[in-house]
């Protein structure tokens, strides 16, 4: 008669588990980075548009001296 | 970039919470396969990744299709958002196969039918954002991106039938076994829960990344269009 035991495989198992985890925390990070990212060159292009609109000379009549 | 929609906050709760769920019912409610051991649990997150994986590849394709016909580049961010978060998915299912393949079948990796045509699959998908990066023009990036992934997209199928049309070691868990499959086992109703549960639970958090990425996308192209209007 024969015995058979159930082999111990659980060294794998969890190695393949921390990946799939390791590899979707990774991503979502990635995404959370790159929003982040975002944001940041978002807000320095704002402040360069204003400041461009701030420095660019008013159109309209020049101004003159006024007769006295 | 505009504000989070309650309705993504709430799928950001459901994705963590079936998440959970899923890993309790594989690591813990399933019970322990005889022949093959703990290992046997890898497959519940196996074909769950490679579900969505593979659906995902399939959406690229058909959105691919609308934009060659619409032109609109909505559906180049919708084509760029499922390859992207596809192909984090199918590099999850890749791996998982190779790690139980080395109790299953002592070898990490061999060259059977459904092993290369996986492997192929994300190699196009990986060389498919190398190809979006050597373009500049945007139009013509998605045209050439809707084409690839429309090209790309017949792997999607052909790796998911390869197992039920040629002579292969990777086990049929649904449908006919082929003669020469090894580590193949029959599901007991538990195991069964655990993998409805999977799959279920990673359509969930693909829809969710789906609509993370569509965000993120439309958020870079905004970033986009005011740096060529600073620079005029």
């Amino acid at each position: 008669m024969f015995l058979e035991t159930t082999p111990d495989t659980s060294g794998y198992m969890i190695a393949g588990y921390v990946i799939a985890f390791a590899t979707m925390g990774i991503y979502v990070l990635g995404m959370f980075l790159r929003t982040r990212n975002l944001k940041q060159d978002l807000e320095t292009l704002e402040s360069m548009q204003s400041d461009k609109k701030a420095s660019r000379p008013k159109k309209g009549k020049p101004k003159t001296a006024g007769k006295k | 970039m505009q504000t989070k929609p309650i309705a993504l906050t709430i799928l950001d709760a459901a994705s963590v919470i079936v998440l959970g769920i899923a890993a309790y019912l594989a690591l813990v409610f399933a019970p322990t396969e005889l022949v093959m051991g703990d290992v046997q649990r890898v497959f519940y997150f196996h074909v769950g990744t490679a579900w969505v994986g593979l659906l995902g590849f399939l959406i690229a394709a058909l959105s691919g299709v609308v934009y060659l016909i619409t032109k609109d580049m909505k559906w180049d961010r919708f084509e760029v958002a499922a390859v992207e978060v596809s192909t984090m998915f199918f590099f999850i299912t890749i791996v998982l196969g190779s790690i139980w393949a080395r109790p299953a079948w002592n070898t990490w990796w061999t060259w059977d039918p459904r092993l290369t045509t996986a492997a192929v699959t994300e190699l196009i998908y990986v060389a498919y954002f190398m190809l979006r990066q050597g373009i500049e023009d945007p139009e013509k990036r998605a045209r050439f991106g809707a084409v690839y992934t429309l090209l790309g997209g017949i792997s999607a199928p052909i790796t998911f039938m390869v197992i039920r049309l040629f002579r292969t070691i990777h086990p049929v868990v649904i449908g006919n076994q082929s003669a020469a499959a090894q580590g193949g086992f029959d599901m007991t109703a538990d195991m069964r829960t655990a993998f409805f549960f999977a799959l279920f639970a990673f359509t969930v958090i693909f829809i969710d990344l789906m609509w993370h990425r569509l965000r993120l996308g439309a958020f870079q192209e905004k970033v986009e269009q005011l740096k060529l209007k600073v620079s005029i």
